[in-house]
C-alpha cells in the first residue's frame, strides 16, 4: 500500500544541486563585488534620498522647457539623419552582399560560382563587424575623432544600422521571387535594372517596415549615446545627473518615455499608411 | 472599382524627405566639411593608431579579468534580476488582489522603460563606481522585463494542479511549489537564458558610465589616447558578442528547434 511521503521526495537532490550552483556563483559574486547594502549606507542613502526628493514636482521653468524641446528635437534628428545615412551606406553593401544579382547564379538553380560567393565574403565580413561592434562603442569613437555633439551620434547611428540594414535588405532581396530578375538579366538588362524591376518592387515594402523598426530603435539608441557625450537627450540628462538636479532628471526621463511612446505611434502610422 | 488614391502616400513620403533634410539643418552637420581632404585625414590617422592592437602578455591578462568581470556581471545581473522579477510577477499575475496589481505592473513598467546605461548612471551615484553598480544596474532593468513576461507566464499556466494540491490541503507555498512551478520552470529559465545572452552585450558597454568591466576598460584607454590598448579592447568585445551569438544560435537549434 502507498503511504503518502510527508515531505518532498527529491527535496535532498535539490538542495545539494542548489548548493552546487551556489558553489559555481561564489566566483561570479566576487568578480561582480554584488553588493546591494551599499545602496543602504546612511552617506549614500543620504545622497540618493535627496536626488529622488527632488524628482517632485518635474522641472518646468520656462527656460529649462526651451531647452528640453531642443534637445528632443535634436534626438529625433539625430536618429532620422543617421537612419538617412545608414540607408546610404546600406543599399550598394546589401547588393554588393546579396546573392539575388548573381549572373553566375542564373543558371544554377540559385547558387553562385565558388569565386562568386568569395567576391561577397569582404562586404558580408564588413557588416558583421560594422553591426557588432555596439553603436555606443562607434559613439565613443566618433565622440574622440570629430568631437563632442550630434554628429558623432548621426555617425555611429549611420555605421551600426547600415550593418544592420545592409545584413537584412540582402537576405530580404535573397528572399524574393528570383525569377522576374534572372528573367531581365538574361534578356541582357543591367543588374540595377534587374534589381530596381525585378526585385525592389516586390522587396520594397518588407524594406520599408524594417526601416521604420529600426528608426524607432535609434531613437531609444541615439538617448543612450548621449551619455558618451553624442549630444541629444541622452547627453542633458548625463549633465543633469552630475549636478544631482532630481528635478530636470525627472522631466527629461518623463520625456524620454512620451518620445518612445510617440515614436510607437508614429511607426504604426507609417506602417499602415505606406504598406 | 476605383483604386484609393495615391496622394496620401506621396504627400508622406514627401513629408519624410522634408523630415530627413530639416534634421542635417537642424542639427548643422556639413558632410561636405566632414569628407573633405583635411578632415579625413585627421580621422584616418586616428583610425590608424587603432589598427596596431596591444597584444602585450600584461594588457592581454587585464583584458581577461576584464571580460570575467563583464560576463560575472551579466551572470549575477540576470541572476538576481530573476529572483526579483519573480517576486514582482506574483502579485503582477493578480494573485494577491486587484490594487497589487496594478501597483507591480506600474512598478514594471517603469523598471522596464529606463534603458540599462541611465540605471548603470544613476547607479554609479547611489553605490559608487565599480561593477557592483553596472550589476544592480542590470538588476533593475532585467527585473521589469523579466517580471513582466514572468506573470505572463504564471498567468497562462493551468491553475487544476494547484487547485488540487490546495483542495486536497496543501498550503499556497506547495500548491505553488508544486502546482505551478513545474509546469512555468522550463518556461522561466528561458527567458532568463535570453535575457542573459542581452545582458552579456550590455555589460560590456556599461562601463563608459563608470560601471566596470570591458567598457569601462575601453573609456579609460580612450581617454588616455592609448588607442592601441583601446583596439584590443574592442577586438575582445566584437569576439565576446560573436562568441555569444555563435553559442546561443547553437544552444537554439540544438534545444528549440526539432
Amino acid at each position: 500500500m502507498l503511504s503518502p511521503a510527508r515531505h518532498d521526495p527529491a527535496a535532498l537532490p535539490r538542495l545539494l544541486l542548489s548548493l552546487l550552483a551556489l558553489l559555481l556563483l561564489w566566483p561570479g559574486l566576487q568578480l561582480s563585488e554584488l553588493n546591494p547594502a551599499v545602496l543602504l549606507e546612511p552617506n549614500n542613502a543620504a545622497n540618493m534620498g535627496g536626488f529622488l526628493a527632488d524628482f517632485w514636482p518635474p522641472a518646468h521653468d520656462r527656460e529649462f522647457l526651451s531647452l528640453l524641446g531642443r534637445a528632443t528635437l535634436e534626438t529625433l534628428a539625430i536618429a532620422t539623419a543617421g537612419m538617412a545615412l545608414a540607408l546610404l551606406i546600406a543599399l550598394p553593401a546589401a547588393l554588393l552582399a546579396s546573392r539575388a544579382l548573381s549572373l553566375s547564379a542564373v543558371h544554377r538553380g540559385g547558387r553562385p560560382a565558388w569565386w562568386a560567393r568569395l567576391a561577397r565574403w569582404p562586404v558580408r565580413s564588413l557588416l558583421i563587424v560594422l553591426r557588432s561592434v555596439p553603436e555606443i562603442v562607434w559613439a565613443l569613437l566618433f565622440v574622440r575623432a570629430v568631437g563632442l555633439g550630434p554628429t558623432a551620434g548621426v555617425l555611429a547611428i549611420a555605421i551600426t544600422y547600415a550593418g544592420m540594414l545592409g545584413k537584412v535588405y540582402g537576405e530580404i532581396f535573397e528572399s524574393q521571387d528570383p525569377r522576374p530578375g534572372h528573367a531581365l538579366m538574361v534578356a541582357g538588362s543591367g543588374r540595377l535594372q534587374a534589381f530596381a524591376y525585378g526585385i525592389l518592387p516586390s522587396a520594397s515594402a518588407e524594406m520599408l517596415s524594417y526601416k521604420v523598426y529600426r528608426w524607432e530603435c535609434a531613437i531609444r539608441a541615439s538617448v543612450v549615446m548621449g551619455f558618451v557625450g553624442a549630444g541629444g537627450l541622452g547627453q542633458q540628462i548625463d549633465l543633469s545627473m552630475r549636478m544631482f538636479a532630481g528635478g530636470e532628471v525627472a522631466s527629461m526621463l518623463l520625456t524620454f518615455l512620451a518620445l518612445v511612446l510617440l515614436a510607437d505611434q508614429i511607426s504604426r502610422l507609417l506602417r499602415t499608411r505606406l504598406l | 472599382m476605383k483604386a484609393p488614391s495615391r496622394w496620401p502616400t506621396y504627400a508622406l513620403l514627401l513629408a519624410l524627405l522634408l523630415a530627413v533634410v530639416a534634421s542635417f539643418r537642424f542639427l548643422g552637420i556639413d558632410l561636405g566639411s566632414l569628407l573633405s581632404g583635411d578632415s579625413l585625414q585627421q580621422m584616418g590617422q586616428y583610425a590608424a593608431g587603432f589598427m596596431r592592437p596591444d597584444f602585450s602578455p600584461g594588457h592581454l591578462k587585464a583584458i581577461t579579468q576584464g571580460t570575467l568581470e563583464t560576463l560575472a556581471m551579466s551572470a549575477m545581473g540576470t541572476l538576481l534580476a530573476a529572483l526579483l522579477g519573480l517576486a514582482l510577477a506574483l502579485p503582477a499575475a493578480g494573485r494577491f488582489g486587484a490594487l497589487a496589481l496594478h501597483l507591480t505592473r506600474l512598478i514594471l513598467n517603469a523598471l522596464r522603460a529606463i534603458p540599462e546605461l541611465v540605471w548603470a548612471a544613476l547607479m554609479v551615484l547611489a553605490a559608487g563606481l565599480g561593477p557592483n553598480a553596472g550589476t544592480l544596474a542590470l538588476a533593475l532593468h532585467t527585473a521589469g522585463v523579466l517580471g513582466r513576461l514572468f506573470a505572463e507566464a504564471l498567468e497562462n499556466a493551468p491553475n487544476e494542479p494547484a487547485e488540487a494540491i490546495r483542495l486536497s490541503g496543501g498550503s499556497a507555498v506547495a500548491a505553488f511549489c508544486y502546482g505551478t512551478l513545474p509546469t512555468v520552470w522550463p518556461q522561466l529559465l528561458a527567458y532568463s537564458l535570453y535575457r542573459w545572452e542581452n545582458n552579456i552585450r550590455m555589460a560590456s558597454v556599461l562601463g563608459f558610465v563608470g560601471a566596470g568591466g570591458l567598457g569601462q576598460m575601453l573609456y579609460v584607454a580612450l581617454s588616455l589616447f592609448q588607442e592601441a590598448q583601446a583596439a584590443t579592447v574592442i577586438l575582445a568585445m566584437l569576439l565576446l558578442v560573436l562568441a555569444v551569438d555563435a553559442l546561443s544560435g547553437w544552444a537554439r537549434q540544438r534545444w528549440v528547434s526539432h
